[in-house]
């Protein structure tokens, strides 16, 4: 295990950056659900940003040890998803990607100045009492103890792959198929379409709520500004450059997009720069992403077909 | 035909005509509503309209690629701050001529615009890839073009010289004192931001023009209509696609150039923040739409100023984002956009 450890680290992949791309491969999986429904949402950063700031202020603040605490975080943003999901699915393609993205950047800026609206309406109602600080602005939460650890995600990982598997063949995963590719035709089978895009919606931002209840225990800071449009855009780059094919490909996204820019570290200034051709080499060979099946069957042939030819030329050598 | 059309023309002047009163009302009512004080609605408006110019040039671009190609430029932002950079530049290392930063960037903008489209879109759309993976890869060109601008300029933020904005005729940054007689308006403007605002229209006019009016723009039009009837008619669709995006790499050249007039600190991030403001912008106006850009433009800016007049500058970037949503659940197709037919 050490020697992996070491391995691993030696190319820029330490215990951090490791537990950084397991989280991140959660939040992949939190937009693979409604992107299966068909669905083109970005407000997954919204939720992780609420269930990052729920759980960290149930720990900070009220004293909530770390699993309920992460647990109500994930509450939290599945129950704010239900009043956002309802209009808002009703919005196809761009439009509600937009829409999404208008969300995040609401929820942002809602935290950002948590404290404002609060004293503003401390001084409204007349209340004496000094306004609490909960979220601090934009200097964020700081010094929260790390308390996300590497078997917990990888845990949550292979739970949450056990519920993609099984989704895909159930009614549920069905019916998402079926809305997928076309809404019309699912609603005249008689599925109820408003019903299930409103729960793939509702179940992907408690995933994502989760995800940012571990990464708020993780970097020992929290910050409205790592909640933007930004990481709204990343969480689709992971699952779409992994590949949205299969229940595996965003959590591969996930892995490596973010070990990427780590491993690439070395480069110094031209980090982002090779980051981001690497990122256009991906999607414009890798169509199907890097979770394919199709790309892994060609490169298994491709591998059987090396090995079949050094087997066969050592043969070659031992007949002559 | 065309009786509808001229409906629709109508309808949409109406739609402007009404935010723009809107605009003009809530700048003089404002003070009266939140019972504080705010100073000189005129000055706002001038603010308003001078900023949202730059606005709606910069969000055109976006426009006119959404409408032809049906996909979301995410380096649209990228190439703007590349103009910005392109026009700084120029002058402080070549000591190029002040005068000619504004063509210089445009040309820049559009051929950074073009190697866009031939890296990030061209092999997405030969094999019919999805929006989302076109998005995400214009999202990666984006990424590259901010990390080079890096590589090249620093990050600390740059400016047009003071002593070269200071050799413009007619003292065109010191900000002069107008008044309206018969209004009882007063406000303070410098020739510059009167100039921005003139070159903002005139290119947006200019776009209208050959968008609505000549041969091209038909072609153009085909295109975004259906890509294989283009084809048929022998329109080099390859080719309309590549001027759509040097048009609009122009477009957000130009943008760049007078943002950087405007504002003295021009950082490779300033795009950033424009990409979700063009964002904004398109959708209230209507995706695609043209006089809706413009329209938007105008609204956004409208939001800013008028929030950080009242004090409540926190608000700046929320109420923009709050009209988006409010905007694509009640009227998706946008102020003046036209609604689609919907088909099973």
């Amino acid at each position: 295990m050490d020697f992996i450890s070491d391995t691993l680290a030696s190319v820029g992949l330490n215990e951090f950056v490791i537990t950084l791309m397991f989280v991140n491969a959660i939040l992949a999986m939190s937009i693979y659900l409604t992107l299966y429904g068909g669905m083109f949402s970005l407000a997954n950063a919204g939720f992780m940003a609420i269930g990052s700031y729920v759980s960290v202020i149930l720990t900070q603040n009220h004293g909530w040890p770390f699993f309920p605490a992460i647990l109500a975080g994930m509450v939290a943003a599945g129950l704010i998803a239900i009043p956002i999901g309802l209009p808002v699915l009703r919005l196809r393609d761009i439009y509600l990607a937009i829409a999404t993205i208008g969300f995040v950047e609401i929820t942002r800026i809602m935290i950002l100045n948590f404290d404002k609206i609060i004293a503003e309406v401390y001084t409204r109602l007349n209340i004496d009492t000094e306004p609490p600080k909960i979220t601090n602005g934009p200097l964020g939460i700081i010094g929260i103890p790390v308390e996300t650890k590497l078997e917990y995600l990888v845990g949550t990982v292979i739970i949450l792959s056990y519920f993609m598997i099984r989704m895909h063949r159930s009614r549920f995963g069905r019916a998402l198929a079926a809305i997928r590719q076309d809404e019309n035709v699912a609603a005249s089978q008689g599925i109820n379409v408003v019903y299930y895009k409103n729960v793939a919606f509702i179940l992907g931002a408690m995933i994502a709520g989760l995800g940012g209840g571990f990464s708020g225990h993780l970097s020992r800071i929290i910050q409205p500004g790592s909640y933007g449009f930004g990481t709204a855009v990343d969480i689709l780059a992971y699952s779409v450059l992994g590949g949205i094919t299969s229940w595996y490909g965003p959590i591969l996204g996930g892995l490596a997009l973010t070990a990427l820019p780590e491993v690439l570290r070395p480069l110094k200034e031209y980090t982002g720069l090779i980051n981001g051709v690497v990122l256009l080499i991906f999607i414009a060979y890798l169509p199907g992403g890097l979770g394919d099946p199709a790309l892994w069957r060609s490169v298994r042939k491709t591998f059987n077909r090396l090995v079949n030819f050094i087997n066969k030329g050592k043969t070659a050598d031992a007949g002559a | 035909m065309r009786s509808s059309n001229q409906l629709l023309k109508l309808r949409s002047v109406a739609i402007t005509a009404l935010v723009m009163l809107g605009i003009a009302l809530v700048a003089y009512e404002l003070p009266g509503i939140l019972d504080k004080k705010v100073l000189n609605p005129e000055q706002h408006l001038t603010t308003v309209i001078w900023v949202g110019s730059v606005y709606s040039l910069f969000a055109l671009g976006y426009a006119l690629v959404f409408s032809i190609l049906g996909v979301l430029n995410l380096s649209h932002s990228a190439v703007f701050m590349w103009g910005g950079y392109i026009g700084v530049m120029s002058v402080i290392r070549y000591n190029v001529p002040i005068y000619y930063t504004l063509p210089l960037a445009m040309l820049g903008g559009g051929i950074i615009g073009v190697l866009v489209d031939l890296i990030a879109f061209a092999p997405l759309r030969r094999r019919n890839a999805p929006r989302i993976s076109q998005l995400i890869s214009s999202l990666g060109a984006s990424a590259v073009l901010v990390s080079l601008a890096q590589l090249e300029f620093g990050t600390s933020p740059e400016r047009f010289p003071r002593t070269t904005l200071k050799e413009l005729p007619y003292e065109a940054t010191v900000a002069r004192p107008y008044s309206i007689d018969w209004l009882g308006a007063e406000f303070r403007i410098t020739p510059l931001q009167v100039s921005i605002v003139f070159i903002a229209f005139a290119l947006m006019l200019l776009l209208q023009y050959l968008v609505a009016r000549t041969k091209t723009g038909k072609a153009m039009r085909v295109v975004a209509f259906n890509q294989k009837v283009a084809g048929l008619l022998s329109i080099s669709v390859g080719g309309i696609f590549r001027l759509t995006f040097f048009i609009a790499g122009a477009l957000a050249g130009a943008a760049g150039v007078l943002y950087a007039f405007a504002y003295p600190s021009l950082t490779p991030f300033t795009g950033d923040e424009m990409a979700l403001k063009g964002l904004t912008v398109i959708v209230l106006g209507g995706l695609g739409s043209i006089r809706g850009a413009v329209l938007g433009g105008l609204l956004v800016a409208a939001f800013e100023v008028y929030a950080t007049a009242i004090g409540y500058s926190w608000l700046k970037d929320a109420l923009p984002f709050a009209a988006l949503f409010l905007i694509l659940l009640f009227r998706p197709q946008g102020l003046l956009g036209e609604a689609t037919v919907k088909r099973a």
